[in-house]
């Protein structure tokens, strides 16, 4: 515990800190959360309330009963679980490569991915969507999640191969002397401690599906996501909708958070206490 | 920690749950019924008493009968409506419950911006394989679907509804420039008001009739607020998702040279961007991020502002007693204003054409009409009298469109048409010059000779000849 | 020679299969196909007239310049502030899970959300206005989001930093995890000062996830557009709004090809110098 004390010089400026970086965070969030909650007219009030004076659901309510959302939110559910599985189902054996092998090739294979998801997609809207239409894969779940699991592929695979070459090889290597075969080691030892990375590539995946709309909007028509569904009204519908649709977008993806950051917390929190 | 977290999230949940089960806005129930008056044939048969011996009788009884039925309706189906007006959340709920609810089929109204139904549409004629039935787009989207050959001709659907009322020129522009060829219907319109906050009244120049303004007034009327107030109260939509580019082509251009393009690079053209530059320094400068009026009207960021319609509605409505409409200025040149014309298309490879068709059909209709100007605020394209029945803010609207087309020195400009798919590129043109102009401070004369020259080769490229206001051109319309 | 083709040379090869045959098939082939418009005609030939026509539209240099200020404002800020937070929650603070929970937040939040947000605060009549005057440094408000000052690109920045330093945060977070804490605890009793042991333990031990870091970061950064449109109504040109409205708006795929290459170019040589500068130790596992 010792060595911990001296990191800051002083824990209190640490607090303040602390504190500063959590209120830039947090502050916006809480002026979406109180204009979504006001009444249809008080989102134009200026001086702008930092309290809400009156608290409504009007506007929430309408945007949440409005045709379809419902039905929308099921729909980024199931293709951002879908996308979450694959996208580590084909990720994470290239990260362990990545990490643990060295082969021909390597860094062009790493420039590859890459290039992947240097490319804007919009430009690609047209080509997919015709694609996807004669696959049959149109307006569908798993059409979306695959492009999505495309375009989350090179987090995936360069964020779990920054984790798999900080579990120590060492530890692989032991467990192989010790009797377990490659694939053993790999399950017994590099992917328990590898967790903790394996859940943050999870997480950025799962937000990366939940909030991508391009992709979405352009192969999905009776069926869309909720961020397809939205990004038109996000877009052109009056200001207090506009709050109602922000901070509607937001809470899954929060409350989905506080869901995984107790598989972040807990294996570190062996580490550091 | 972890438990108090877990129960915040609970409540989140709960709430929005809740929230979701409060009564909905919108009625959508509504029983059909009919009354009809049929002849009914039936057969009595009676046994009667003839001198104590019972005979039956037999006879044939023609009755005229009033029945209440259920109206017996065609099932027309499934019809998938890819639409980029109405889209807003109140709009749209509105198309689904009251607008369309009468069709007898399933109408899908899907509410998306424009990109995505041009990409959406090309796909589909690309992939051989539709699944929308109707499309509902601004004029100015349908030449990118007419080059891609993706929609189909309604020419027949269009001699039939001859008798709705719709205007010949509006007809014609569904033609997108070719001879025979309907690629759409005009469905509804709308244009360009300005409108004001009536505290902004008390600053209007001395003689000034807001009925009939100049461009002069409003630029003194600017200058009044912010000398008086020290701030600029006059905005445009010039953001990117704004039609800042309306406003130039349809009507300070017109109003100032005449034209929308063969002017363009006129000395009064000059005359033009200089009063433009003046009256930018009384313009609120975060116009630039501005793409529906109504919005800054209601939080009074500005007072008196240029806007299509339907991005003005809000004010209108929120607060009737607040604004007032006022019907463009008028400017050396005349009084330059430019209507906005919704179409109805179906896609060539259309799933549901036969739906597809009633739907046309039926959204043409006096009571659908009605409906679509009470409701979305979009003026009908057909020749039904509207009662007055419309909601104040729009009846305010409605009282400044009529004055500024029943002007005596109106200047209606067309849209562009013969640009074909390029239509876009000359909104960017008109939008650069505007940007390098004001924005950047760039010489006038210097710059609209190189955006001129861009213009011209588009012009040129496309071989479209003038359009009104622009007097008629042998082969592809000159920019002076 | 194919004889010491081992079966073990070929495992690496098997692992990366599938992921390259999913990106070839949903992803690569329609990219060759659009980038390709980039550089052909309607006839299929040849042409420069597409980038030309890129490079003297009069938003191009504009493009360029604001998308490079913002990625060498952006990313540096990022790192900096990512490193506090990652060394804050490390360092065994009370409530640091609940700083962790609130620190990777804006993960969550999509950029349309945090564009409306930010807007909010910065308009005229927003939050950061009635804050000002309600602490009486302003007397009328002030207008910050005018295109003809800096703030615009300055509320860019402030908000890009909000909504896209978590995944930094989280991914220096996950790193700082596997550097055993005997290194440090060994160069304390060296006698090496915090300081000095941020500098040459911490840091370098955290190379290979800042350059993941980095690099993704960096790709994102070139294609960020939400937020501008929300905070500057599209008036501060940025690489990505092009690509976006030469598609969308004004229906010329070949110039927003050409946008798009440009984008794919600078992401990748950028890609390479990190992956040349900051190349970590091989790892590999023997046996």
């Amino acid at each position: 515990m010792s060595s911990k004390r001296t990191w800051f010089s002083s824990r209190s400026l640490l607090y303040v800190v602390a504190l500063l970086i959590a209120l830039y965070i947090l502050v916006p969030i809480y002026l979406i959360t109180i204009s979504a909650f006001s009444p249809r007219n008080a989102v134009f009030d200026y001086p702008k309330p930092f309290f809400p004076k009156a608290f409504s659901v009007e506007t929430l309510s309408f945007f949440l009963n409005s045709f379809g959302v419902l039905e929308s939110v099921q729909m980024s559910i199931i293709v951002a679980i879908l996308t979450l599985v694959l996208s580590l189902l084909i990720g994470a054996p290239a990260g362990y490569t990545l990490a643990r092998y060295v082969f021909v090739g390597k860094d062009s294979y790493r420039l590859a991915i890459l290039s992947t998801r240097a490319f804007p997609i919009v430009i690609l809207a047209i080509p997919l969507a015709v694609t996807f239409i004669r696959w049959d894969l149109d307006d569908t779940a798993i059409g979306v999640a695959l492009l999505h699991t495309a375009m989350a592929l090179p987090t995936t695979i360069l964020v779990t191969s920054s984790v798999f070459v900080s579990v120590s090889k060492e530890l692989e290597e032991a467990a192989m002397v010790l009797g377990c075969s490659r694939f053993g080691a790999f399950r017994r030892v590099a992917l328990p401690l590898a967790l903790p990375g394996l859940a943050a590539s999870a997480i950025f995946t799962f937000v990366l599906s939940w909030n991508e709309v391009f992709a979405a909007a352009i192969l999905t028509l009776q069926n869309p996501t909720l961020p397809a569904r939205l990004v038109v009204q996000l877009n052109q519908s009056p200001l207090p909708f506009k709050f109602a649709g922000g901070f509607f977008i937001l809470v899954p993806a929060i409350v989905f958070m506080l869901f995984v950051r107790r598989y972040l917390f807990t294996l570190w929190g062996v580490k550091l206490k | 920690m972890r438990k108090k977290l877990i129960l915040v999230a609970l409540l989140l949940v709960l709430a929005l749950v809740a929230v979701a089960c409060q009564p909905q806005t919108v009625e959508v129930t509504r029983v059909v019924t009919q009354t009809e008056t049929v002849e009914v044939t039936r057969v009595v048969t009676e046994t009667i008493e003839v001198e104590g011996e019972p005979v039956v009788v037999t006879q044939v009884v023609v009755e005229t009968v009033t029945v209440e039925v259920p109206a017996e309706q065609p099932d027309f189906g499934k019809v998938v409506i890819l639409s980029t007006q109405g889209v807003p959340v109140e709009e749209a709920e509105k198309m689904r419950g009251i607008v369309l609810a009468d069709f007898p089929g399933e109408p899908e109204f899907i509410g998306v911006e424009e990109p995505v139904l041009l990409d959406r549409v090309l796909a589909e004629a690309e992939a051989g394989e539709g699944s929308v039935d109707v499309v509902i787009a601004l004029h100015g989207t349908f030449p990118t679907l007419q080059a891609a050959d993706a929609l189909m001709d309604l020419s027949d659907l269009a001699a039939e509804l001859s008798d709705r009322g719709i205007p010949d020129a509006f007809m014609e522009l569904g033609k997108l420039g070719t001879e025979d060829t309907q690629y759409y219907i005009p469905l509804m319109q709308a244009t360009y008001i300005f409108a004001a906050n009536k505290v902004a009244l008390d600053y209007l120049p001395e003689g000034a009739d807001p009925d009939a303004l100049t461009w002069d007034d409003i630029y003194n009327w600017a200058q009044n607020i912010a000398n008086e107030t020290g701030e600029n109260k006059l905005g445009f939509p010039a953001g990117d998702r704004g039609l800042m580019h309306r406003f130039l082509e349809g009507y300070i251009y017109p109003s100032f040279t005449g034209g929308m393009v063969s002017n363009f690079k006129s000395e009064e053209a000059v005359a033009m961007w200089e009063f433009m530059r003046n009256l930018w320094q009384y313009t609120n400068p975060q116009s630039t991020t501005y793409a529906f009026m109504q919005e800054q009207l209601l939080s009074e960021e500005v007072w008196v502002a240029f806007d299509h319609t339907a991005r003005l509605k809000d004010a209108f409505e929120q607060r009737p007693d607040d604004f007032i409409a006022l019907p463009s200025p008028t400017g050396p040149a005349g009084l330059g204003f430019m209507p906005v014309i919704v179409g109805v298309g179906i896609p060539k490879n259309a799933p549901n054409p036969e739906g597809a068709m009633e739907m046309i059909r039926y959204l043409l209709e006096d009571e659908t009409q009605i409906n679509i100007l009470r409701e979305i605020g979009f003026f009908p394209a057909t020749g039904v009298e509207f009662p007055g029945f419309v909601s104040t803010g729009i009846r305010l609207e409605g009282e400044a469109v009529a004055k500024q087309a029943a002007s005596p020195n109106a200047l209606p400009a067309l849209l562009p048409v013969g640009l074909g798919e390029r239509g876009g590129e000359i909104n960017k043109i008109y939008r650069d010059t505007f940007t390098r102009i004001i924005l950047n401070g760039e010489d006038i004369p210097t710059v609209l000779e190189e955006e001129g020259a861009k213009l011209q080769a588009l012009l040129e490229e496309t071989g479209a000849p003038c359009w009104p206001p622009d007097p008629p051109s042998e082969g592809a319309c000159q920019v002076r | 020679m194919i004889a010491k083709l081992r079966a073990q040379n070929l495992e690496p090869y098997l692992l990366l299969l599938p992921s390259t045959i999913f990106l070839l098939l949903f992803f690569a082939w329609p990219m060759f196909r659009a980038l390709s418009l980039a550089i052909l005609n309607d006839e299929g030939q040849f042409t420069l007239a597409h980038i030309q026509r890129m490079t003297s539209d009069v938003a191009f240099w504009d493009a360029i310049r604001n998308t490079f200020i913002l990625l060498i404002t952006i990313i540096p800020l990022q790192f900096i502030l990512a490193l506090i937070m990652a060394l804050i929650v490390t360092s065994g603070l009370r409530g640091s899970g609940l700083l962790i929970y609130f620190y990777a937040l804006p993960i969550a939040i999509s950029d349309l959300a945090a564009g409306i947000v930010w807007f909010a605060v910065f308009t005229e009549r927003g939050y950061l206005n009635t804050l000002l005057t309600n602490l009486g440094i302003l007397d009328k408000p002030f207008i910050f989001l005018n295109i003809q000052t800096s703030w615009p690109l300055i509320a860019v920045i402030i908000a890009e930093v909000w909504r896209a330093t978590s995944i930094v945060f989280v991914i220096l977070v996950a790193g700082l995890q596997g550097i055993p804490k005997e290194y440090n605890e060994a160069a304390e009793i060296f006698g090496a000062n915090w300081y000095t042991r941020l500098w040459r333990v911490t840091l370098p031990m955290l190379r290979p996830s800042i350059q993941v870091a980095l690099i993704l970061r960096t790709i994102l950064a070139f294609q960020v557009f939400a937020v501008v449109v929300a905070l500057t109504g599209g008036n501060l040109r940025v690489l990505a709004l092009e690509a976006f409205r030469w598609y969308g708006d004004f229906r010329n795929a070949n110039v927003a090809a050409a946008y798009a290459a440009l984008i794919l170019i600078f992401s990748m040589i950028v890609s390479v110098v990190y992956l040349r500068t900051l190349r970590s130790p091989e790892t590999e596992l023997t046996g």
